[in-house]
């Protein structure tokens, strides 16, 4: 038996054991899900370890390969220390130097980036002239800008949804709801999808080696 | 007749997940297929794009996914760099996320071995680096920089294909496979909006309706994204383009008849409940 079809009837038996939940809580299924965690913090940890630790901050600091020790990498080195202190209760006060570095840099970076990107660059593409794009243009262009409008007004709370608002407000939740619709069944054929694809390992990978594993 | 509506409506879970299962074996083992056609939508967007490139143009593509998306992004994968190592682009690729540096190194290989394609002359896998959208930021000032040595540990000055390429400025598309973050927010935040670099690629099927206003375009200007392959299907889209059915159309049949069970499920399930006069509410008020 080779070490792949070893790593196929592992993936196979784990797979077998975590459906059969479906059936009911088994010691199969604990079994395959506390492997998984287990493995996944092992495997985190290395990874941290060796692909990021190491080659981001050590090889820096003590000069890999034909670079030169750089003693600047000793403070993050020591903010990631301070970062550990959460678990000492007494100094856990100084974790909070780091991780307000972390948020106000993360913040920084993000909000100009984020409000361009996600903000103005939609406002702007929903300011779109109504006509030149024949008729299918025209009502794919009032759908969006009706939609806007619509979904606005349903969370502006300065006056009752009443009459002409309420008219509004209720078409803006009515297209609110066929987007929570669509996002719902775009999420079904990703479940679906995953389904799919275990299938296919299963049946197309698993069951082949089957008679080789038993001599027929 | 409410006796027997009332009985469909208390029917054991564990029924309609046997019928789910069949919905998907039967296709599966039976091979059917089912025609697809494939009109002008963001994938097609994204295919005519990358058709359109030169030969010779140069391609990021990024692995931002992980062995538990790999049933959705791995057949996109595949197809993609068919497509653009058999129209004669190169391909830089990277991750952003850790396991998707071996997952590309796997197609890549793969689908370079069937179109005979060199690795370091048509393609070349830059592997993982932590940072997400500080990564993509340094990428616009030095890929050397954040990228000294390849997956195989082979340094950058060493790597043909990449003696003329320095920023992320250098590239004629940016390709992202994505199924979470980071991954496409981060590529249009910075790649294209901040750096004016052509970004398309694709994600699963989950994230994929919030990506779609990216595809919005105004006359005369460039879209955020140039084309999106959402899920399963925006995968087996693209299989169908280039002619080179793989497992997202083989499992589309699939996907398409346990589509039509869970509606036909749905339907079942409001009749019964407003047939037997919707007297299962919990305390909340909740169904």
């Amino acid at each position: 038996m080779t070490i792949e079809i070893l790593g196929i009837w592992a993936g196979a038996l784990l797979t077998l054991c975590l459906y059969s939940f479906l059936y009911r809580d088994n010691p199969f299924y604990r079994f395959a899900e506390h492997l998984f965690v287990g493995m996944s913090a092992g495997y985190w940890a290395v990874y941290t370890i060796f692909y990021v630790l190491k080659p981001n901050w050590w090889d820096r600091l003590v000069g890999a390969g034909d670079a030169d020790p750089n003693l600047l990498w000793i403070i993050p080195g020591v903010l990631a220390m301070l970062m550990l202190l959460r678990v000492v209760p007494k100094l856990a006060v100084y974790s909070r130097l780091p991780l307000a570095l972390i948020v106000g840099g993360g913040a920084g970076l993000q909000l100009v980036t984020f409000f361009q990107t996600n903000g103005l660059k939609q406002v702007e593409n929903t300011i779109i002239p109504l006509t030149g794009g024949g008729t299918v243009g025209l009502v794919n262009n009032l759908i969006l800008v009706a939609g806007v409008v619509c979904g606005l007004v349903y969370f502006f709370f300065s006056k009752a949804h009443k009459g002409f608002t309420g008219g509004m407000a209720s078409t803006g939740i009515t297209i609110l709801m066929v987007a929570f619709g669509a996002s719902f069944g775009y999420t079904v054929m990703a479940r679906i999808s995953l389904l799919i694809g275990q299938t296919q390992f299963l049946l197309f990978e698993w069951l082949p080696t089957i008679p080789r594993v038993l001599g027929l | 007749m409410k006796k027997l509506l009332e009985r469909i409506g208390n029917v054991d879970r564990r029924v309609i997940f046997v019928l789910m299962a069949l919905a998907v074996i039967v296709p599966l083992a039976l091979k059917l297929t089912m025609e697809m056609p494939v009109g002008e939508g963001p994938s097609y967007e994204l295919y005519e794009y990358i058709d359109q490139l030169p030969a010779d143009s140069r391609v990021l593509m990024s692995f931002d996914y992980d062995p538990s998306t790999k049933p959705e992004l791995q057949p996109m994968a595949r197809a993609l760099v068919a497509h653009m190592l058999g129209s004669d682009l190169n391909i830089v690729a990277m991750a952003l996320w850790p396991q998707g540096a071996t997952l590309g190194q796997e197609i890549l290989s793969g689908v370079s071995d069937s179109l005979g394609a060199e690795q370091y002359e048509d393609w070349v896998n830059m592997g993982y680096k932590t940072g997400g959208q500080v990564l993509i930021v340094r990428l616009g000032t030095s890929i050397e920089a954040a990228f000294p040595t390849d997956l195989e540990n082979v340094p950058y000055g060493e790597i043909p294909m990449l003696s003329d390429v320095s920023t992320l400025r250098d590239f004629d598309l940016v390709v992202t496979l994505s199924a979470g973050d980071p991954g496409i927010p981060a590529w249009v935040m910075i790649a294209s909006d901040r750096f004016g670099v052509p970004v398309g690629g694709g994600c699963t099927a989950v994230s994929a309706p919030q990506f779609y206003p990216y595809l919005q375009q105004r006359d005369g200007e460039r879209p955020q994204m140039e084309g999106l392959l959402g899920g399963l299907r925006g995968a087996a889209d693209y299989e169908t383009l280039i002619e080179r059915p793989g497992l997202a159309a083989a499992g589309m049949s699939a996907q398409s008849i346990a589509h039509l069970v869970i509606m036909v499920f749905i339907v079942i399930g409001n009749i019964t409940f407003f047939a037997t006069g919707r007297k299962k509410r919990t305390k909340g008020g909740g169904r």
